[in-house]
């Protein structure tokens, strides 16, 4: 075989596709990306507080290990420690290459890097520009793209759509079936390796913070085709969103991280004017809770005490689902400098100037922790080998993910200021994988018949054909809402087991009357709407991962929160406890039960056993036309697993 | 509020090649509906002002709060992004336009690959060593990181172009967006290093001296670029590098 350069096909543009693309690159690979739109329009854009690092820029005693140790508490001990660890070790070489890069990060007066606060963490860790820091992430590593595009080595397949995988008889990928959006014609893309960095599924939901391409299709797709799903029930609820119809505008966790303070008045339904509410007639419940974190508690514990605010004790202001987000003790200029492009945003669409008026906000769903599974080496010392192909890979051969499109880095919950980090991580880190394991492979692509790429041609030309001639009564764009609101109604902050089943029968409901859409559009040039009916029907598969792995896990963990198994933390508990109670019991020694305060030991024990049973991967695999749920163990070789606290 | 509803008149057109055509539709209008909230409700209700059932219009959008720079078009006869066009505040009916200068791909949809392409000409990057962890980046003020970052929330959107006489569809002007990046990467410490090659290619047809001076683009940018800086900073480089040049021949 004569030596020629490894081509990768990158599926997304965001920062895990280009950070992949880059690196991929500068390793002398041949790269072709493909995406729905212009890479720089990619959804990380949206992105708004900032990367975390911990560089101690602030000398306030932070570390990689601290910044490891947040994320893993932060996400209820879910994820595989050494990934996580070795992200956090990596992460301030990354910031200081996005530096490079050009990302104007907001500095210090010395010029040098400035950070600010974020939930879950009690360190300045957070690196931002301005309050568009995703945009600006995009926006540079796109520039080292079309450097490398320049020089030859990048292919931009943008205004394209991944449909499906090739897969040969061995069950290895082998590239990508792709339609051209503007003449609807299908082709394959051939490749020694496929990564998927398409991002996340928030259009699986009515309403959320995510951007109108983010339906988790492409994910579903590779599902549909034998990789496996895990963790799906585990969907963020950010705290902070503007109410509204068609998007819930995120209004980022740096407003808390800058000062804002959340609180409600105290007297149910008071109808004042917040400036004129004083303040010993405020609530500000979660400073009051949580002295310890106050605002900036993790994302999970700050939703689920705004939603018990409004709904259980009635206090949402003015009677409604709402509560204050409040910033105007900050001056104009310092909230234009840190925070202007999210105030742009509120005063665009509410027509209220968060400088004058407190805003009004609620949560929203925002990120999907779980998504592709995916593969990884460690070195033995609580990192990673970077060399090894496993690490990325999903269980198809020669497929690999990266990005919210995976699962590994934050658990039951993610932090803030943490995806940004995992999305370039991931995008960096697997270069190495997917080269070697394109240079181990014994037949390379141009040893495979052509009748592999022909037949998903075929299949896909067959597929979208008979999607644009369905001709039955409903409308998709309205199933679509209807399927999303089913998922808000259900699936959300609060589960409970009947609510569930009733979402997974609606989810097969939704499925029959899949059957009878109607194309609304049957043109053959820039036609939307058989890729938006495939795409519904990836929808509706992922929300049954989705709903059907909340039904069966009975417990509570980060983002999944089923107050019918809540453990019951006695309030004056100390995580400390738990872990000499195990140090007991590890010294082979019988642990009384007046060693701890009352109720305690009782405690632990639940807390242990339901760890036992609980923590726990789940794993989605596709199998007649459903979900099947199975578990795998989660690698918690650094630190010990405990119960958290915030206050 | 509930049964409000608004008439939207949209220019439609099947394909590049073909003529366009008017179609208008009611749609429900709640409070803060903006244009592109419209826009789905017609697909999921694709039937015209006279009862017709049609094919749902199209057009581009991603992120739906001012920042991918997707969703440009003409409305009530300014160009603007359709996210940030709330219903309440515009005149009825709402006339919706695809953009002029830019190649129809159909409806709403145009083709805006030659601002990216500009971007390539003027060499919109800065070149690293590579990714490999090499330290710190420069040191730099955080006022020159403010201008930075003003220049480099441009998002592409092509607003300051279809407002500008000079930038017409046979011609090869680069723009208002184009200039003003190069004063972006010119600005930083590591990318001044290709300046020359920068200033070079705005000095070209199309470039900077075909810049007509009517400041329309700084009045219709969304992001607020201070673009007649950029123009004015950008002329300021390239006649120096000009004087360079003839004292260096
Ligand atoms: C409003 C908001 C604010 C946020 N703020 C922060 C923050 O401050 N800090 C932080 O760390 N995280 C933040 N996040 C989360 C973070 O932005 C995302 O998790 C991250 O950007 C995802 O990046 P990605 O590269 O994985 O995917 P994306 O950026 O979503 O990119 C996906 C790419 O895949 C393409 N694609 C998808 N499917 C297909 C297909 N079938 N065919 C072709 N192309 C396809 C898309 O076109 C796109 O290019 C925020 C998220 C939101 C919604
Ligand atoms: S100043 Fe006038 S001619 Fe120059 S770019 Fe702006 S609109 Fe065009
Ligand atoms: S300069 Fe302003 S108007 Fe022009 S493309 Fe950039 S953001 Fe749009």
């Amino acid at each position: 075989m004569p030596q020629r350069r490894v081509r990768a096909i990158i599926i997304g543009g965001g920062l895990a596709g280009l950070s992949a693309a880059m690196k991929l690159c500068e390793r002398q690979a041949e790269v072709q990306i493909v995406s729905f739109q212009f890479l720089k329009r990619s959804h990380s854009v949206c992105a708004q507080g900032g990367i975390n690092a911990a560089i101690d820029a602030k000398n306030e005693g932070d570390s990689p290990e601290n910044h490891f140790f947040d994320t893993i508490k932060g996400g209820d001990f879910l994820a595989h420690q050494p990934l996580v660890r070795d992200m956090c070790f990596q992460a301030p070489a990354i910031i200081h290459l996005l530096d490079r890069i050009g990302v104007p990060f907001n500095r210090t007066g010395e010029g040098r890097l400035e950070f600010r606060r974020f939930g879950g963490t009690l360190y300045s860790r957070t690196a931002f520009a301005g309050a568009t820091t995703g945009q600006q992430l995009v926006y540079a590593l796109d520039e080292q793209v079309r450097r490398h595009e320049q020089n030859g080595q990048v292919t931009r397949f943008e205004w394209h759509e991944f449909l499906g995988l090739v897969i040969d008889p061995q069950g290895i990928c082998r590239g990508a079936v792709i339609q051209d959006l503007r003449n609807n014609k299908i082709f394959t893309l051939k490749g020694d390796a496929v990564v998927l960095a398409t991002g996340g599924p928030g259009q699986v939901y009515a309403r959320s913070t995510n951007s109108t391409v983010n339906t988790g299709a492409a994910a579903t797709q590779a599902y549909l085709q034998g990789a496996r799903y895990a963790n799906g029930e585990f969907i963020q609820i950010h705290p902070t969103a503007i109410p509204g119809q068609d998007k819930l505008r995120l209004m980022s966790e740096s407003a808390r991280g800058e000062g804002g303070r959340i609180w409600v008045p105290r007297t149910p339904g008071d109808k004042r004017e917040p400036r004129d509410i004083p303040e010993n007639e405020r609530n500000y419940f979660l400073e009051e809770k949580y002295p310890l974190y106050g605002n900036l508690v993790p994302r999970d514990v700050a939703s689920r005490e705004i939603h018990d605010i409004v709904f259980n004790r009635n206090l949402g202001v003015g009677g409604e689902p709402m509560v204050f987000l409040d910033l105007t003790h900050k001056s104009r200029e310092f909230l234009e400098d840190r925070l202007g492009g999210i105030i742009d945003i509120y005063r665009k669409f509410t027509g209220q100037d968060p400088k004058e008026v407190p805003m009004r906000i609620f949560p929203a769903v925002h990120y999907s922790m779980g998504g592709l599974w995916t593969d990884y080496k460690d070195d033995g010392h609580g990192l990673i080998d970077h060399g090894s192909p496993r690490n990325q890979a999903t269980s198809i051969p020669g497929l690999y993910a990266a990005g919210e499109v995976d699962y590994q880095y934050h658990g039951a919950n993610r932090l803030g200021a943490n995806s940004l980090l995992s999305c370039i991580y991931t995008g960096l880190m697997m270069s190495r994988a997917v080269i070697n394991f394109s240079k181990n492979l014994g037949e390379r692509f141009e040893d495979i018949s052509s009748t592999v790429f022909d037949d998903a041609e075929r299949y896909w030309t067959t597929r979208m054909d008979s999607l644009r001639r369905m001709d039955g009564k409903e409308n998709p764009y309205q199933l679509h809402q209807d399927m999303g609101s089913l998922m808000l109604a259900n699936v959300l902050i609060v589960r409970d087991n009947k609510a569930l089943e009733k979402a997974y029968y609606g989810i097969q409901e939704i499925e029959e009357r899949f059957k009878d859409i109607k194309c609304v559009d049957t043109t053959h040039w820039s036609n939307p709407t058989p890729s938006f009916i495939n795409q519904l029907y990836c929808m509706i598969q992922l929300s049954k991962i989705i709903t059907r792995g909340a039904l069966m896990r009975d417990e509570c963990r980060g983002a999944h929160f089923k107050p019918d198994f809540d453990l019951k933390q006695p309030s004056d508990f100390d995580p400390y406890e738990y872990l000499d109670y195990l140090e007991q019991k590890h010294q082979g020694e019988d642990v009384p039960e007046y060693a701890y305060p009352a109720g305690h030991l009782d405690y632990m024990k639940r807390f242990e056993e339901n760890n036992r049973k609980w923590l726990k991967t789940t794993i989605a695999n596709y199998q007649d036309g459903e979900p099947r749920i199975s578990y795998e163990e989660v690698d918690t070789s650094v630190v010990v697993p405990r119960p958290r606290k915030y206050d | 509020m509930e049964d409000k509803t608004v008439i939207i008149k949209i220019r439609q057109q099947d394909d590049p090649d073909s003529a366009s055509y008017w179609q208008s539709f009611q749609v429900p209008c709640r409070h803060h509906e903006n244009v592109i909230s419209c826009l789905q409700e017609i697909q999921r209700n694709p039937v015209t002002l006279d009862g017709q059932a049609v094919i749902p219009v199209t057009w581009d959008c991603n992120c739906l709060e001012e920042v991918c720079g997707s969703c440009t078009m003409l409305i009530n006869g300014r160009v603007r992004q359709a996210c940030t066009a709330l219903v309440e505040h515009l005149e009825h009916p709402v006339v919706l336009e695809p953009m002029s200068k830019f190649p129809v791909i159909r409806d709403l949809q145009v083709d805006r690959t030659r601002m990216f392409e500009n971007l390539k000409k003027v060499h919109a990057w800065i070149d690293i060593d590579g990714t490999h962890d090499i330290g710190e980046g420069p040191v730099m003020s955080d006022s020159i990181r403010a201008q930075r970052y003003a220049l480099s929330e441009c998002m592409s959107c092509g607003c300051c172009l279809e407002a500008c006489p000079q930038f017409t569809r046979d011609n090869t002007f680069l723009g208002a967006a184009t200039f003003s990046q190069v004063r972006l990467f010119n600005l930083h410490p590591t990318g001044a290093l290709a300046k020359e090659e920068r200033l070079e290619a705005v000095m070209g047809e199309g470039g900077i001296t075909d810049c007509g001076n009517a400041q329309v683009c700084v009045e219709v940018c969304p992001k607020n670029i201070p673009l007649t800086e950029s123009i004015a900073e950008i002329g300021r480089q390239t006649s120096l590098k000009m004087i360079r040049d003839l004292f260096q021949k």
